[in-house]
């Protein structure tokens, strides 16, 4: 039975470019580091790869630090611009609520191990950064400022620009963890006004295993992983051809498709929240109502009276793929730090599951969604009683 | 729904028995769907040889098992279920001088109440376990009998579900022997096939009953007396102690008659540890309360076999229903009755009821 995939925003499909361009590589000898010919040419397909995706972002190619996903871009960022900032004598990191747990735990990290101090800045019902928090909260003891491009779980754009701004304002490093933005809508490094930005191959057509942090050309960041210094000794470890290579075939393709793939993705998921809503009347969309301000292809909806568990169970058992958008943490599924940090109770943050859409999505996976849901959501409140 | 496969919940512990029960399942030809129950908000790691149960590691132990069996698998947090309807009996039960079994409460409220009701209204046919326990359908009725494994039997702690729970669950390893069972096991490429046996207290994972008891309830010293109320010594704290114990018990002064003496009783309102000699341990009657039935209840007057621990021995008994209880009349005295454990009716291997002690006499 083939599955109706609505869970993009976890991973999504390569593209046909990325597995011709990665399996092209795959069969290759060179060490992108080596001075032989067989180095040489590995060394020439990692730099035009390089090239090719800061083209796309932005950015200039000296910018580009490959790293090993989305996650080690981000404690390369975090633990890189603290130690940074901590030579000025920097101690402060400002960050979100809603961050990904890639930047929190690292945040969380350095209040132990460095003594960091930290401060999280709260967000509004929507998911939107309280930019006068903000700015009554980045001081001249603030090191680095982080503040996710798009949220993951509900979708929310932030004012990427402004926070840098305010960050700038105190000499602070400013970063962002756009993981969930590059591909899908505008991202562009130099009008952004940031220092450091991390996104990752597997969430725009891309391999796994594979990830860039931007490092603005003046900065000094302090290495995490210390060794060969393949990238500019912010980075060390042999660099991985194949992927690097599937990851700009990706995300050429997702540049050259983007307005056109925005729109159509936007329009499905509109119609996946109002068929959802037709199917369950009394589900709760999150997250902010005008596209503008949102992704377009996350859409987070809570079913109230329901374990969101149960749902995803028994859509699973019907063929669907989506997500409770919690963390699995301890074994234990912790409601979402997300949804709380915008109000939610707990029990409303446990029945929201998020459905996110992608290039291989049509409204065919939206109409199976519509039918599969009554029953499941029915059931799941009927369970609901013995949670 | 002609033809439709009947849907199976297998509670999956990460342990090797549950893990053939769902592979048996899923031979069966049932529709299989793996749950492992997490039962503590922090678990460890990973398990230390026996004890302790759902940590992480069993956890994907569990998950590998559903892999291998191309079984769906998700994780049920009972947890808040697990603490408020077994921990919190379980200390309020010693705080109250008796002798719980959480296993058996575990059944009563948490795999056959909790996750079964969760499992129906969600739209499975039965719950699937590993417990070594054999279900025979007898007309209409499903009986509860004993396992083959004399070893392994685990009726007694089953003893508490009733036809309805019964008629909802599948016990498919009770006609098998644990060894060939790990035999299976291998054969089935089953990772679990060599994992230790639990034992103990599952959310006691080191094993130290009585600290876990002293940290949840404080310890307070109090008086040693005996069967006069005459004072012979002191002890540290009461749940050291447990109904029948000889040792540990530090007595100065010798017993009149130079015999042995044993903990007779345990009374939290003084704090008071009641010691006597082997005789005043022998138990002739019992009182039991909270009756539960495998089927229809039992007449006012019975006779059969009672078990009252999980690895004793059933024993032949005339039972009195009545309306607050069971009374039990021992066809012969016997010792190591402590009241908070069940008491199983037992017809041959056939499980008729259960009920909770509430008081022994002599």
């Amino acid at each position: 039975m083939s599955r109706i995939y609505l869970d993009h925003a976890a991973t999504t499909p390569m593209v046909p470019e990325a597995v011709e361009a990665m399996t092209r590589e795959l069969t290759r000898v060179g060490n992108a580091s080596s001075l032989h010919a067989s180095g040489r040419s590995a060394r020439r397909v990692v730099e035009e790869s390089r090239e090719a995706i800061a083209a796309f972002v932005g950015a200039q190619p000296a910018e580009v630090i490959f790293t090993g996903g989305g996650t080690e871009a981000d404690n390369l960022a975090i633990k890189g611009g603290f130690w940074t900032g901590l030579k000025s004598r920097r101690q402060r990191v400002v960050t979100s609520t809603i961050e990904h747990h890639a930047v929190l735990d690292s945040v969380g990290w350095l209040t132990q191990a460095a003594s960091a101090e930290v401060s999280y800045v709260p967000v509004t019902e929507d998911g939107r950064l309280d930019m006068s928090a903000l700015a009554g909260t980045v001081d001249s003891d603030t090191a680095l400022v982080s503040v996710m491009w798009a949220n993951n779980e509900v979708g929310t754009l932030q004012p990427v620009r402004r926070i840098a701004e305010s960050a700038a304002e105190h000499g602070a490093i400013s970063h962002s963890d756009a993981v969930q933005a590059v591909g899908h809508v505008e991202v562009n490094f130099a009008t952004s006004g940031l220092d450091l930005m991390s996104f990752t191959a597997h969430k725009l057509g891309g391999p796994y295993g594979i990830g860039a942090l931007l490092v603005r050309r003046e900065l000094t960041l302090a290495p995490v992983l210390h060794g060969g210094g393949q990238e500019r000794d912010i980075r060390s470890g042999t660099l991985d051809v194949a992927a690097i290579a599937g990851f700009a075939a990706a995300l050429e393709a997702a540049t050259r498709h983007r307005v056109a793939e925005e729109q159509r993705v936007r329009r499905l998921r509109h119609e996946l929240v109002n068929s959802v809503l037709a199917a369950v009347p009394d589900a709760i969309p999150y997250g902010p109502g005008a596209e503008a301000d949102r992704l377009p292809a996350i859409a987070s909806i809570g079913f109230p009276g329901c374990s969101a568990d149960s749902i995803l169970m028994l859509l699973d058992a019907a063929g669907i793929d989506c997500s409770t958008g919690a963390a699995c943490s301890a074994g234990v599924a912790q409601p979402s730090h997300v949804l709380l940090a915008m109000g939610c109770s707990e029990a409303e943050a446990r029945s929201t599951l998020r459905f996110s859409l992608g290039h291989t999505s049509s409204i065919a996976d939206v109409r199976a969604l519509a039918t599969a849901l009554p029953n499941a959501a029915h059931r799941a409140k009927a369970a609901a009683a013995f949670a | 729904m002609a033809g439709r496969r009947m849907k199976v919940l297998a509670a999956m512990s990460g342990g090797v028995d549950s893990a053939v029960a769902a592979a048996r399942a899923v031979e069966a030809g049932y529709d299989v769907t793996g749950v492992h129950l997490a039962l503590s908000k922090n678990p460890q790691a990973y398990r230390s040889g026996a004890r302790g149960c759902c940590s992480k590691e069993d956890a994907h132990d569990a998950r590998r098992a559903a892999d291998v069996l191309g079984v769906p698998f998700y994780v049920w947090d009972l947890s808040d279920r697990f603490a408020s309807d077994v921990v919190s009996d379980f200390l309020a039960e010693y705080a109250a001088g008796r002798t719980p079994n959480p296993c058996l409460r575990c059944n009563e409220k948490i795999k056959f109440a909790a996750v079964l009701d969760r499992a129906v209204a969600l739209g499975f046919d039965a719950v699937c376990t590993g417990h070594y326990a054999q279900l025979v359908r007898t007309g209409k009725d499903l009986e509860l009998h004993r396992a083959v494994d004399v070893a392994k039997d685990q009726s007694y702690v089953l003893g508490v579900l009733n036809q309805d729970q019964l008629r909802r669950s599948y016990f498919p390893l009770g006609s098998s022997l644990k060894a060939d069972v790990r035999t299976e096991a291998r054969d089935r490429g089953l990772a679990v096939a060599d994992k230790p046996d639990s034992h103990d207290i599952c959310f006691i994972a080191n094993g130290d009953t009585a600290g876990f008891l002293e940290q949840r309830l404080g310890n307070r010293p109090g008086d040693i007396v005996d069967l006069a109320g005459g004072k012979v010594g002191e002890h540290a704290g009461s749940h050291r102690f447990t109904v029948g114990q000889r040792r540990g018990l530090r007595l100065g002064t010798p017993a009149d008659d130079g015999q042995p003496r044993f903990v007779v009783a345990i009374t939290p309102v003084t704090n008071t540890i009641t010691v006597g000699p082997r005789d005043a341990l022998t138990v002739k009657i019992i009182s039991a309360i909270r009756p539960t039935w495998t089927a229809a209840p039992l007449d006012r007057e019975w006779s059969g076999q009672v078990q009252v621990r999980a690895h004793g021995h059933p024993m032949p008994a005339d039972v009195t229903v009545h309306d607050h209880g069971l009374e039990v009349i021992l066809e012969a005295p016997m010792t190591g009755v402590a009241p908070g454990q069940a008491v199983v009716l037992y017809s041959g291997s056939r499980v008729v009821g259960s009920a909770t002690i509430s008081a022994t006499h002599t």
